[in-house]
C-alpha cells in the first residue's frame, strides 16, 4: 500500500502522517488532488478533474500539479520510488 | 459554474512554533492596481515591463515636508539637491522648481546640472576627485567647492593664481558623531588635528578665502543624535577657525543621510517603526545649531538630503515569468526586473505589492531577476501566495540611488516614466536598444566577421 493511502485526511485540509507523527496543512485545491491520487488517479485524470472543477486552464493546472506533487515529495509524503 | 482556483499548497504543522514569517507578516498580501490612480495594466501595456514609475506628487510632498521640518525651525535653510542620488533631468528639474540648488560630485554631473539650467553659483561641487579642468570652471562659475584633501588646496592655489581670483571655498570634514562606520575617508579628520592643519595651510597659502564648512556622516542614518553631534562639532570649529584665522564661516553644509522608509536588511521592525521622522532629525539639527550659535548669528544651514526626499517617489513594476521550487522546498519565482536596475536589492527589503487579489496562502518566497548570474537575487525572503505567471508585482521605495546605480548589464534598461500632478504620463527617459550600447564601440576592420548568413 503507498504512503499517501495511509495519511488520514479531514474535509478542513488537515492531514495527519501516521508513519512520521507529522501533521500538515491544505488549500481546497490541495485536498482535492491529495483525495484523487488516494484512488490511485493518473495524473492525467487529475488535471481532466481539475479543469472540469476550477476555473483554470489545463496547461496552469498541469503545470501546479508538478509544483504539488514536488511540495509532498519535499514533506517525505511520496515515496521516492513511487512515481504517481 | 466552475470554482474559482487557487494554486495546490501543503504546509507542515509545526507544533509551539507558528510559522514565524506567518500571519501579520508587513508584507502580506499587500494589492496594488494603480499608481497615482493610473492603473498598473494600462502603464504596462505602453510602456512595458520591467517599469519605473515616478510620482511627481509625491516627490514634492516627501520635500515640502523635509523643507518645512527645516524652515519652521531655523531661519537660513538651503537645500541641494544630491544628483548622484537620482539624476534624471525629469527629477531634478521638479526639485530645482522646488527651490533645490544642484550637489554634485563629478564634472560629469556638474554638466549634467549646467545643461539643465542650473547656474554656477547655485551648484555645490564635492567629492574627492575633482579634475584640475573641473575646479578651473566650477571657479570661474562661481560654483561652492568643499575641498576634500591638500591636493585640492594646491589645485585650487593654481587655478586662483590662473584666473587671478581669490576662491572662496569651503573644506569638507570628517569626525566622531559616535556611529558607525565613520565616513573618514573624505574629507580631513577633526579630531586628529587634521582639519585644523587644512585651515592653517589655507591661512598659510594666502590665495582661499574659507567660508563654508562641509560634512556627510554616512547614508540611511536612523539617529538623530548623531547629527546634533555633527552640527555641534561644526559650529564650534567654525568660532574657532574664525578667532585663530579671521575667516568668517558663512555655511554649515551637513551634508545628507537622512532615512526613506525602506527595510534594511538585518532590520525586522517596519520602516514606519524603525525609521525616525524628518521632524525628529530637524528638531536635533536645529536645536543644537541654536543652542551652539552665538545670539544673532545664523550662517546658512545646507542640506544635502536624497534618500529621504526621492526613495517612496519611485516604484518599480515588474512581472512573474516563471515560478520554481528550490531543491530546499523554497518556493522562487523569475521575474523581469533584477540587481541590474535594482541595486539597492543589496540594501533593502522592498515592499511587494500584487497588481491583482491572488487567493491562497501565503508563503516565504525568493525573487530571482532575470540575469544567468548567481547575485541575481531581488529579495531571498517575501511572503507571497502561489503567483500566476504574469503577475505583476509593484517594488517600492526605489525611487534612490536605482536610476544612476543601474548597470547596462546583459539587458537593456526599461523605460522610466513621470506620472504628473495632473495624472499625465510622461516618459522621462526611453528604454535602451542595441545602438545606445553599439554606439561607441569601435571594431576594428581586420576583426570583422566574414561569416554568410
Ligand atoms: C556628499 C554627499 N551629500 C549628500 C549625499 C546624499 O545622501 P543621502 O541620499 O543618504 O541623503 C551623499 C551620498 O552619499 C554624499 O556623499
Amino acid at each position: 500500500m503507498g504512503k499517501l493511502q495511509k495519511l488520514a485526511m479531514s474535509d478542513e485540509g488537515f492531514i495527519f502522517d501516521p508513519e512520521t507523527g507529522s501533521s500538515f496543512t491544505v488549500n481546497q485545491t490541495g485536498l482535492f488532488i491529495l483525495k484523487l491520487l488516494k484512488e490511485g488517479k493518473s495524473q492525467e485524470e487529475v488535471v481532466e478533474a481539475l479543469t472540469e472543477e476550477f476555473d483554470v486552464s489545463r496547461e496552469e493546472a498541469a503545470r501546479d500539479l508538478i509544483d504539488f506533487l514536488e511540495q509532498l515529495r519535499l514533506n517525505g509524503l511520496l515515496r521516492e520510488e513511487k512515481s504517481v | 459554474m466552475k470554482k474559482p482556483y487557487e494554486k495546490p499548497v501543503i504546509f507542515k504543522l509545526k507544533t509551539g512554533f507558528m510559522n514565524k514569517f506567518g500571519g501579520g507578516s508587513y508584507f502580506l498580501k499587500k494589492v496594488r492596481s494603480e499608481i497615482e490612480g493610473i492603473s498598473v495594466d494600462e502603464l504596462v501595456k505602453e510602456f512595458g515591463s520591467p517599469l519605473f514609475v515616478f510620482s511627481e506628487r509625491k516627490l514634492r510632498q516627501k520635500f515640502r515636508e523635509l523643507k518645512n521640518a527645516f524652515t519652521l525651525r531655523y531661519p537660513n535653510v538651503e537645500f541641494s539637491w544630491s544628483y548622484k542620488t537620482n539624476y534624471l533631468d525629469a527629477i531634478c528639474a521638479i526639485l530645482h522648481d522646488e527651490g533645490e540648488t544642484a550637489e554634485v560630485v563629478s564634472e560629469f554631473e556638474y554638466e549634467k546640472a549646467r545643461r539643465l539650467g542650473v547656474p554656477g553659483n547655485k551648484i555645490i561641487y564635492n567629492g574627492p576627485y575633482k579634475p584640475l579642468d573641473s575646479l578651473r570652471v566650477a571657479v570661474r562659475e562661481g560654483a561652492r567647492i568643499n575641498v576634500d584633501h591638500f591636493e585640492e588646496i594646491a589645485d585650487l592655489e593654481q587655478v586662483a593664481d590662473e584666473l587671478g581670483a581669490k576662491p572662496r571655498i569651503g573644506i569638507r570634514l570628517n569626525m566622531d558623531t559616535g556611529i558607525q562606520p565613520q565616513w573618514s575617508r573624505f574629507g580631513f579628520n577633526l579630531e586628529s588635528g587634521q582639519a585644523i592643519d587644512a585651515v592653517k595651510r589655507i591661512a598659510a597659502g594666502g590665495k582661499l578665502e574659507l567660508v563654508g564648512l562641509h560634512c556627510h556622516i554616512g547614508t540611511f542614518i536612523l539617529e538623530p543624535r548623531a547629527y546634533e553631534q555633527e552640527v555641534k562639532k561644526m559650529v564650534e570649529f567654525a568660532y574657532r577657525i574664525e578667532e585663530e584665522f579671521g575667516f568668517k564661516i558663512e555655511y554649515l553644509d551637513i551634508g545628507g543621510g537622512f532615512p526613506s522608509k525602506n527595510r534594511l536588511r538585518g532590520i525586522y521592525l517596519p520602516p514606519d517603526v524603525a525609521v525616525p521622522s524628518v521632524d525628529e532629525f530637524a528638531e536635533g539639527v536645529c536645536n543644537a545649531l541654536l543652542s551652539s550659535l552665538r545670539p544673532g548669528d545664523y550662517p546658512k544651514l545646507i542640506l544635502e538630503s536624497g534618500r529621504a526626499i526621492v526613495d517612496e517617489a519611485g516604484y518599480l513594476i515588474t512581472t512573474v515569468h516563471a515560478a520554481k521550487r528550490m531543491p530546499n522546498g523554497r518556493k522562487a519565482y523569475v521575474v523581469d526586473a533584477g540587481v541590474n536596475i535594482l541595486f539597492t536589492a543589496f540594501w533593502y527589503h522592498f515592499n511587494v505589492e500584487l497588481d491583482r487579489e491572488v487567493n491562497g496562502p501565503a508563503e516565504p518566497c525568493i525573487l530571482y531577476g532575470p540575469l544567468c548570474m548567481n547575485i541575481d537575487v531581488v529579495d531571498d525572503m517575501v511572503q507571497l501566495p502561489p503567483l500566476p505567471r504574469g503577475t505583476r508585482l509593484i517594488l517600492s521605495p526605489v525611487g534612490a540611488y536605482n536610476v544612476t546605480q543601474w548597470m547596462q548589464f546583459i539587458r537593456y534598461r526599461p523605460n522610466v516614466v513621470l506620472i504628473g500632478e495632473n495624472g499625465e504620463v510622461e516618459l522621462i527617459r526611453e528604454a535602451e536598444d542595441l545602438s545606445d550600447i553599439v554606439r561607441r564601440e569601435r571594431l576594428p576592420e581586420r576583426l570583422e566577421l566574414k561569416w554568410k548568413d
